[in-house]
């Protein structure tokens, strides 16, 4: 087996989640994206393996170690995804922009028009009341935010 | 390992079957990342595993295959499943699964790939690796395992645990902050 064959395909897979992760915007997707990149990773080590004939097969343990990472990756990007979800009612990134050092400009008019500053859903985050689960608690644990944003919320939910 | 290298105008059946495999994993992934889909993105992924899986089974490492499987597979992209339908992603056709900057995300990954394409074929041309003997069946790999790489491994389940408690804690949501 020639070892660039390996390493072609690796390469390809590494390019299309580079393109999943800038290109997409629902969450779970940019995952699935950086899980192709994982893999890619995965496909080079196996084959370096092979290939040096390494006495302590430093690469496919390696390769178990990468895939023990990315399931708790995985499991711990869900988790975030999903408090995001019950605190926005939103999983798309581009709308996902209280850290921005700019205020939100006019081409997200949703979150422009929430009167309140860029750090109101972070306090909204916290002080959110435990125990209540459902679209009522997401709606109500925004006290902070404008008129939009709760309107918005009860409307997805 | 590097004195004689094979033609490559003549490949090896099992350089045929790798070819295919990684073509059909290339391919899936692709889908994966086009699709206006949520769902079959999952299930296009699922293709891509299994197929990675195959190829690492021709590169001769078949406990990482069956790992492949068990975890990509089994565990991973059930779990990612129960994220799209958690968040009440619409299960139909959706417009808007992709961000506005397709144009400069699809230049950036076309320039990684040919950068990577490129030094990749120029770096590894003359190497060739031939697979004559099994190295990566699980005896092998385990006792690789638990002889060297027992403290990584020891603290990789600690990571794991940390990681999944944490995950736990996060979801729930009756578990307060200290006030």
């Amino acid at each position: 087996m020639h070892v660039v064959y390996p390493a072609i395909v690796s390469a390809l897979l590494f390019s299309i989640g580079v393109y999943g992760v800038l290109a997409r915007r629902n969450t779970i997707l940019v995952l699935m994206s950086v899980e192709l990149m994982l893999n890619a990773v995965n496909l080079n080590l196996v084959a370096f393996d092979v290939w040096l004939r390494d006495r302590l097969h430093g690469g496919q343990v390696l390769t178990l170690f990468v895939i023990v990472i990315a399931a708790a990756e995985v499991g711990l990007g869900l988790a975030i995804v999903l408090a995001l979800y019950r605190n926005r009612r939103t999983v798309d990134l581009d709308r996902l922009r209280t850290l921005a050092e700019t205020p939100p400009s006019a081409a997200d008019p949703a979150s422009a028009a929430s009167p309140t500053g860029p750090d109101s859903p972070a306090v909204a985050g916290r002080g959110r009341p435990g125990g209540e689960g459902g679209p009522p608690a997401g709606a109500a644990a925004a006290p902070g935010a404008g008129p939009e944003r709760v309107a918005r919320a009860e409307e997805t939910s | 390992m590097t004195e004689t290298v094979p033609s490559y105008l003549s490949p090896t059946g099992q350089e045929i079957v790798f070819l295919l495999l990684g073509a059909v994993a290339v391919g899936s992934a692709l889908l994966v990342v086009v699709t206006r889909q949520l769902v079959h993105a999952a299930l296009w992924l699922v293709l891509c595993f299994g197929a990675l899986a195959g190829c690492y089974l021709v590169l001769t490492a078949e406990f990482v295959a069956w790992v492949q499987v068990l975890i990509y597979v089994g565990a991973v992209v059930v779990l990612l499943l129960f994220g799209i339908m958690l968040t009440r992603a619409p299960i139909g056709r959706a417009a808007d699964l992709d961000s506005g900057n397709k144009i400069v995300a699809a230049v950036v990954a076309i320039a990684t790939a040919v950068v990577l394409v490129t030094v990749v074929v120029d770096g590894f041309r003359t190497a060739y690796a031939p697979l004559d003997s099994a190295t990566g069946s699980a005896k092998e790999l385990g006792s690789a395992v638990f002889r060297n790489w027992v403290l990584p491994f020891e603290a990789l389940s600690v990571l794991l645990l940390a990681a999944l408690i944490g995950a736990i804690v996060i979801s729930r949501t009756d578990i307060r902050g200290r006030d």
